[in-house]
C-alpha cells in the first residue's frame, strides 16, 4: 500500500470510530431515565457526528472520486467499515454503556492528543477540534463510573462485569498493523505501543477511584480494523443504512 | 460580481447583522466565528465551526451566502477554517455583555481552560450577579450551554460553558 492509499485509510478509520460509536449512542437518544443524561448523551453523539464528517469529508478529497461524507455512511458494506470491534458492540445497559465509553474514550483522548502532532496538517486540525470535546466526555463518563463503581453492591457487581466482558476489545486499539505502521513514520503518526502505558495508567486511575478492579490482559479479540466485525456490527447499519439504501440519493 | 467600491469593512458590517440561529440575541461576529473575510474576484468568508457537530453550522453558511447575495455579491466562497479551534474567549464583549441582558451567564474569561470546563469557579447569576449559584445540569438546552439556578434570586438560568 502506498503512502496515499495508507493515509485515505487511515482517515476512513478516524470517520468509521466515530460514526459507529455517534451511531451506537444516537440509538439511545430518548431513552435515559434523566434529564441531564439524555441531553450530554445526545450531545456527545452529535459531536461524534460531527467528527465523523468532517474525517469522511476529507477522506473523499483524497480519494478524488467524488464521494461524499454520506457516501461513506451510507453506501458501504460492514466489511468496508473499519472500526474497532469494542465501540460496535450493543449498548446493553447503562453501566455498560457508561464502561464502554470509558475504556474507548481513554484511548481516544490520548489518540487525538497524538494526532495534533501529527504531519499532516488537515487531521491535525480536526484532532485539536476533537481533542477537546472527547476531554469533557472522558470527564463525565469517568464521574459516572465512579458513582456506579462506589455505588450499591448491584451496581458494583454489574459495571464490574461490564469492564470484565468489555476488556478483551481492548487489545485491538493498540495493535498496529500496516496502515497505523506507516501512518506513524510518513505523517509522525502516534506511537501505539507507548500509547498504551499510559492509557493502562489513566485507566486505573479511573477504575481505582471507582473501587473497580482491572482485568488482566487475556486473549483479546480483533479484526474490527480489518473489517472482520462482530455480527452486531451488521444489524447496526442495515438501520442506519435503511433510508438511503431504500431511496438511494435520497435528499432534503 | 464584485465592485472596487466593495470593502472588506463593508461585508464585515453586513456580517455583523447575521444572528446566529441558535441565540438569535447574538450575531455571528460577536461569536468570533467569522475569521476573515478576502475581497477579490469572489468575497471569501472564513468561518470557524464553534463544535463538530453543530447543527446550526450550515445554517450560519447559508445566512452568510443569503446576506452578501442580498447586498449585491453573486460569488461568494465559504471557507470553513478549523485551526485553531474555535473557544469561547473569541466572543466579543459586546457579546458577553448581549449574552448577560438576554438572561444567559457569559463564559468565565482567561486563567486555565481545564479549571473552568470542570466548574470551579462561581458563575454569577446574569439577573441578581449573585455568585451564590449551583450547577442544576451540566448539559442544557444546546450543546454549548449547562443549566445553573440562583440562590439567592431563585432563578433558573443558562450558562455558556466555556471551552
Amino acid at each position: 500500500m502506498n503512502k496515499d492509499q495508507v493515509l485515505l485509510n487511515y482517515v476512513l478509520r478516524l470517520g468509521d470510530n466515530a460514526l459507529i460509536l455517534g451511531q451506537r449512542m444516537v440509538e439511545l437518544v430518548a431513552g435515559y431515565p434523566e434529564l441531564e443524561e439524555e441531553l450530554a448523551n445526545a450531545n456527545f453523539a452529535l459531536d461524534y457526528m460531527g467528527q465523523a464528517r468532517m474525517f469522511y469529508t476529507y477522506a473523499g478529497e483524497l480519494e478524488g472520486k467524488g464521494r461524499s461524507e454520506d457516501d461513506f455512511a451510507f453506501l458501504r458494506d460492514e466489511n468496508e467499515f473499519h472500526n474497532f470491534l469494542l465501540i460496535e458492540q450493543p449498548n446493553g445497559h447503562f453501566g455498560d454503556s457508561i464502561a464502554k465509553l470509558v475504556l474507548f474514550d481513554s484511548f481516544y483522548l490520548l489518540l487525538l492528543e497524538a494526532l495534533t502532532r501529527c504531519s499532516d496538517n488537515r487531521i491535525a486540525e480536526i484532532a485539536a477540534r476533537a481533542e477537546k470535546e472527547i476531554r469533557y466526555h472522558l470527564r463525565h463518563n469517568a464521574q459516572w463510573l465512579v458513582r456506579l463503581g462506589d455505588g450499591t453492591e448491584e451496581s458494583k457487581s454489574r459495571v464490574q462485569e461490564s469492564i470484565d466482558s468489555l476488556w478483551q476489545y481492548t487489545g485491538e486499539l493498540f495493535a498496529a498493523d500496516e496502515i497505523d505502521q506507516v501512518f506513524a513514520e510518513s505523517c509522525d503518526g502516534p506511537d501505539l505501543e507507548a500509547m498504551q502505558g499510559q492509557w493502562h495508567i489513566n485507566v486505573k486511575a479511573i477504575l481505582d477511584a471507582a473501587t473497580l478492579t482491572m482485568p488482566e490482559d487475556g486473549w483479546m479479540a480483533s479484526g474490527g480494523k480489518q473489517g472482520r466485525h462482530s455480527e452486531h456490527l451488521g444489524f447496526m447499519i442495515a438501520e442506519m443504512q435503511y433510508l438511503q439504501r431504500t431511496h438511494e440519493g435520497a435528499n432534503w | 460580481m464584485v465592485t472596487s467600491t466593495i470593502t472588506r469593512e463593508q461585508v464585515l458590517e453586513w456580517l455583523s447583522e447575521v444572528p446566529d440561529p441558535e441565540i438569535p440575541v447574538l450575531t455571528i461576529t460577536d461569536l468570533g466565528i467569522v475569521r476573515e473575510v478576502t475581497v477579490n474576484d469572489a468575497v471569501v468568508v472564513d468561518l470557524t465551526p464553534t463544535y463538530s457537530g453543530c447543527p446550526a453550522t450550515e445554517v450560519i453558511e447559508q445566512s452568510v451566502v443569503d446576506t452578501l447575495r442580498d447586498n449585491g455579491i453573486e460569488d461568494v466562497q465559504i471557507k470553513r477554517v478549523l485551526s485553531p479551534p474555535w473557544t469561547t474567549d473569541w466572543i466579543t464583549e459586546d457579546g458577553r455583555n448581549k449574552l448577560r441582558d438576554y438572561g444567559i451567564a457569559p463564559p468565565a474569561e482567561g486563567g486555565s481552560k481545564r479549571d473552568l470546563l470542570y466548574g470551579k469557579r462561581a458563575i454569577a447569576c446574569p439577573r441578581c450577579a449573585s455568585q451564590h449559584t449551583q450547577v442544576v445540569s451540566e448539559f442544557g438546552s444546546t450543546a454549548c450551554k449547562a443549566s445553573y439556578k440562583c440562590n439567592d434570586c431563585l432563578e433558573p438560568f443558562e450558562y455558556f460553558k466555556c471551552i
